[in-house]
């Protein structure tokens, strides 16, 4: 499948290497090139400059033939955006982002956005880990 | 009305303003604290500090109550998702953004937002009007109808002056309203008007038949 990923960090690296080591064609996006550094000399797929909430840059990064894309950059509101422009306007079949905010995240489901918030998923955790 | 804004920056602070003159109920939602205190100091107990996009701040706010919410901070997608969350949250009825980028006018209709103001096509359209050479002038976009207001004006040594509207193939969606002549004097336009060199034109019309009603007007 064809992925687009917005968002080099930490998690949006290691998503990329994933996917890449699993044969899936990736292209990860970014606003800052140094966030490349995070990617491992095998990775395969394509790293482009640019804003992933500018039509634009999507059309670049190749949204109109992908099967997913995914949002994982530090701002919640510059996810939300970019993967409604991307299910909205692209009609990419599958779209998933993080929303750090668990209120937004609520509400976003409520409009059809698959989101994930890593505070609560991660707060649950540590509470489980606490009281087992 | 209770208008809602989010954003105390320069243009929020003065929309503000101007509303308060014009007497309506205004509450500013600021993340930063000394500009929110600035506010206050300024224009009364009108300011607070917080998330203007964080449904927590909004309820605390009385968002549920409000009669319009305005969007008006540096970044698209911070105006963005504030006004998603007061429409589908809170229901507000009116929800306007600003928006920076251009392209991002067509995407913020398409998910929702009611009215968007781009501050760089107003400046766009004001730089047209001034520039006296320039063929087509955007007036009014009409909302929603897909439709605009456009002034066309019309050259000295023009091949359509003294032509019936008759004679010309004007495109088939654009209508003329109106045309206003040289000595001022504006008239309602029949298809036996005759066009006078340095007419003004105002007419309606999609934004795709543009070109040709430019072209069929001034006859190039």
């Amino acid at each position: 499948m064809k992925v687009v990923i917005m968002g080099c960090g930490r998690v949006g690296a290691k998503l990329a290497d994933l996917l890449d080591g699993d044969g899936h064609q990736v292209t990860i996006l970014d606003t800052d090139d140094y966030s490349f550094r995070r990617l491992p000399a095998t990775f395969n797929g394509t790293a482009l400059l640019g804003d992933g909430t500018d039509e634009e840059v999507l059309k670049r990064a190749g949204i109109e033939e992908a099967d997913a894309f995914v949002a994982v950059t530090q701002e919640d509101n510059r996810n939300v955006m970019a993967v409604q422009i991307a299910k909205h306007i692209f009609n990419v079949p599958r779209i998933v982002c993080r929303i750090y905010d668990p209120l937004r995240r609520e509400l976003y489901n409520t409009l059809g956005i698959e989101a994930f918030s890593p505070t609560t998923i991660f707060a649950q955790m540590l509470k489980e880990k606490l009281e087992s | 009305m209770y208008i809602i804004i989010v954003g105390g920056g320069k243009v929020g602070y003065y929309l503000s303003k101007a509303l308060l003159d014009e007497g309506h109920e205004i509450l500013v939602v600021e993340k930063d604290a000394d500009r929110s205190e600035f506010i206050c100091n300024e224009l009364g107990s009108v300011c607070i500090r917080g998330d203007g996009c964080e449904a927590a701040t909004l309820t605390e706010v009385g968002t549920g109550r409000a009669d319009m919410f305005i969007a008006v901070t540096g970044d698209d997608e911070d105006n963005l998702v504030a006004c998603q969350v007061a429409k589908h949250k809170f229901n507000v009825s009116r929800t306007i953004a600003r928006i920076n980028n251009p392209k991002n006018e067509a995407i913020f209709k398409k998910l929702g937002i009611d009215v968007t103001v781009s501050s760089t096509n107003i400046i766009l359209e004001n730089i047209e009007e001034e520039v006296p050479t320039h063929p087509l002038t955007h007036l009014l976009n009409i909302r929603d109808k897909g439709l605009e207001i456009v002034e066309v004006k019309i050259p000295p040594d023009s091949a359509t002056a003294g032509k019936a509207i008759r004679e010309l193939s004007l495109p088939p969606d654009s209508i003329l309203s109106l045309i206003i002549s040289k000595e001022r004097k504006p008239q309602v336009p029949t298809a036996n008007t005759v066009i006078q060199a340095e007419d003004q034109i105002i007419a309606v019309t999609p934004p795709e038949a543009e070109e040709a009603l430019r072209a069929a007007l001034r006859g190039a």
